[in-house]
């Protein structure tokens, strides 16, 4: 199948699939409310005790990877509904791209992220949180979150077309979540957790997008926290970034092959 | 234009398909019957390249559905047992958005969207109203609209009326008739000896993974022992002349309560007549008459010498309803 056939499917289903999301708007209010309850939570219930002010320029970029993260429930549960439903069987039964049907998934719920994205920003501008880093540096940072969206949403996809039921793919797709974003850097120091936990989150990709992420919007750590050291500390953008397309890299053709064995059942 | 040879397919120790064999000339509409469980759906998964059989081989439009999937697929409309719409769009924008996905370009899939939501008279609603609102055989025609979008040569249509009311059924059937009349070869799966009767140029019955008979239906029922009558006598009807009526005909039973007869008919509407006439000289009034279908059961029973088995407590409306039925004056 053509690179162009796919890129052509996938934007006939993303179109699709943001169709259904505007007529059901009540599906965002998780990824509209969720991120602000976290951030509220975080600044004022622990931050007090991590560092107040200071914390608070900390904690945004913790709160964007994790959110992007968490937001990839979202393309597992969608997925899961229309597999459920009998439109991925009508979908596999027209002459059209294997991995259209995924792509067009995990491009529409970069919507989502997007919305996710404007929301911590602007909550993070009314408790505090400033961005102090030129116009180039702020992009890139921006398109970084987006690609790390988009890596993390081939995982919820995979997990959609491995558990085939919307019940299995809700929990699934919430489960792995909380280690991967808390053995991180994302809301404290990776430098502050104990023995092997410290390694494991100095190199967890949700550490080095949230370093990546404070990084390219000039936000320092509060001056309790030990300075995050190692190699993916100090490339944090390059190293969020590979993986990233490492992860699309893995879980893109695990996916399409989940696709296409679901009718080997 | 379909062909099915040998075709076995074995799930854990469930052997669903057991060496179909069936031949689908082109332009004609072969029905499959069967219970469920029987191996319609599967048969059909294999058809439509969303499954790969164990052994046999399955060629749709000249392409074998194994290995040339993507040709097989640019040649097949397919409409399934649950309505794949999507509920968040309207008719119109998923028959388009189905258009697109068999290559079309947007302007083209669009005018044929109107094309068909005129046909399946769904244009009043197709516009406003969103799919998840339409009711179940709105839906189902929407569905079926979606596997002619590309005007494919094939269309195969698995279970397309069951869990239909009367009225929704008799719409469907329409479409999948003019469907027919319009040269395209199809398939369509079915639990209903009606249903394949009133649709079907040739009727294979499957059961257990396995084509047990195939013919025409009027072949079949012969096979089936050709039906039942069905006689309701009027209000205050003398039974007892009524029963002594029965007599020449035979096995037909009175029941007192509902003042029905009924037994079976051997020689189809001969019986029927015969029974009418031995009430019309014993001066016995008829409230309704009728030749009932054998139904699969029926069938079944005469084929296998066993029920048809079902799978499930499925509960769906009696199809058999009365191909004959009609009103006499007392």
């Amino acid at each position: 199948m053509s690179i162009v056939g796919a890129l052509r499917d996938g934007g006939i289903v993303a179109r699709r699939n943001i169709t259904g999301v505007r007529r059901t708007p009540g599906a965002l209010v998780t990824g509209v409310a969720q991120p602000i309850i976290f951030v509220l939570i975080l600044a004022f219930v622990f931050g007090g005790a991590l560092g107040g002010d200071e914390y608070r320029q900390f904690l945004i970029g913790g709160i964007l990877a994790q959110t992007l993260t968490f937001n990839s429930s979202f393309t597992a549960v969608y997925l899961a509904k229309d597999l459920q439903t009998g439109l991925i069987d009508r979908f596999r039964s027209l002459p059209m791209s294997r991995v259209g049907v995924i792509l067009g998934r995990t491009t529409s719920d970069l919507l989502t992220s997007i919305i996710s994205i404007v929301v911590i920003v602007g909550c993070g501008l009314a408790i505090g949180w400033r961005i102090e880093a030129d116009f180039g540096q702020v992009v890139v940072t921006f398109l970084l979150l987006l690609l790390f969206a988009f890596a993390t949403s081939w995982i919820g996809a995979f997990i959609a077309l491995t558990a085939r039921s919307v019940e299995v793919a809700q929990s699934l797709g919430l489960l792995w979540l909380f280690p991967v974003c808390f053995i991180s850097g994302a809301f404290v120091s990776a430098d502050m957790l104990p023995g092997p936990l410290r390694t494991i989150a100095e190199w967890n990709p949700v550490t080095a997008v949230a370093t990546a992420v404070r990084q390219g919007f000039g936000n320092e750590p509060p001056s309790g926290f030990a300075a995050a050291g190692g190699w993916p500390a100090d490339n944090a953008l390059l190293y969020a970034s590979a993986c990233c397309v490492a992860i699309i890299a893995i879980f893109a053709p695990i996916a399409v092959t989940q696709y296409r064995r679901i009718s080997k059942r | 234009m379909i062909s099915i040879r040998g075709v076995r397919k074995r799930f854990g120790d469930h052997q669903a398909l057991d060496g179909v064999d069936l031949e689908v000339p082109t332009g004609t509409v072969q029905g499959l019957l069967g219970p469920n469980g029987a191996g319609k759906t599967t048969t059909v998964r294999v058809l439509t390249t969303l499954l790969v059989p164990d052994a046999g081989e399955a060629v749709v439009a000249g392409h074998s559905a194994i290995t040339a999937g993507h040709e097989v697929r640019r040649n097949l409309g397919v409409s399934g047992q649950y309505a794949a719409v999507d509920e968040k769009l309207t008719g119109f924008e998923n028959l388009t958005m189905v258009g697109e996905l068999y290559g079309m370009r947007r302007r083209e899939a669009k005018a044929r969207a109107r094309e068909l939501l005129r046909d399946f008279r769904l244009d009043d609603v197709a516009d406003g109203k969103l799919a998840g609102t339409y009711s179940g055989g709105m839906r189902r025609r929407l569905d079926l609209a979606g596997a002619i979008v590309a005007r494919p040569p094939v269309v195969i249509l698995d279970e397309p009326t069951t869990g239909l009311d009367p009225r929704g059924r008799r719409d469907t059937w329409d479409a999948i008739e003019s469907l027919a009349s319009g040269g395209t070869t199809v398939l369509l799966t079915t639990q209903y000896l009606e249903e394949a009767d009133q649709l079907a140029d040739s009727i294979a019955v499957i059961d257990a993974g396995r084509i047990i008979a195939e013919g025409t239906a009027t072949e079949l029922k012969a096979q089936a022992g050709g039906g039942r009558i069905d006689i309701v006598l009027a209000p205050h009807a003398d039974l007892d002349a009524a029963r002594t009526a029965a007599r020449f005909v035979g096995g037909v039973d009175l029941d007192e309560r509902s003042r029905r007869l009924s037994g079976p008919a051997p020689a189809g509407s001969e019986t029927l007549q015969a029974m009418l006439q031995e009430l019309g000289r014993a001066g016995v009034p008829v409230a309704e008459a009728a030749l009932r279908q054998p139904t699969l059961d029926e069938v079944f029973l005469r084929l296998t010498g066993t029920p048809a088995t079902t799978d499930d407590d499925e509960v769906l409306d009696d199809p058999r309803v009365a191909v004959a039925a009609e009103r006499v004056a007392p």
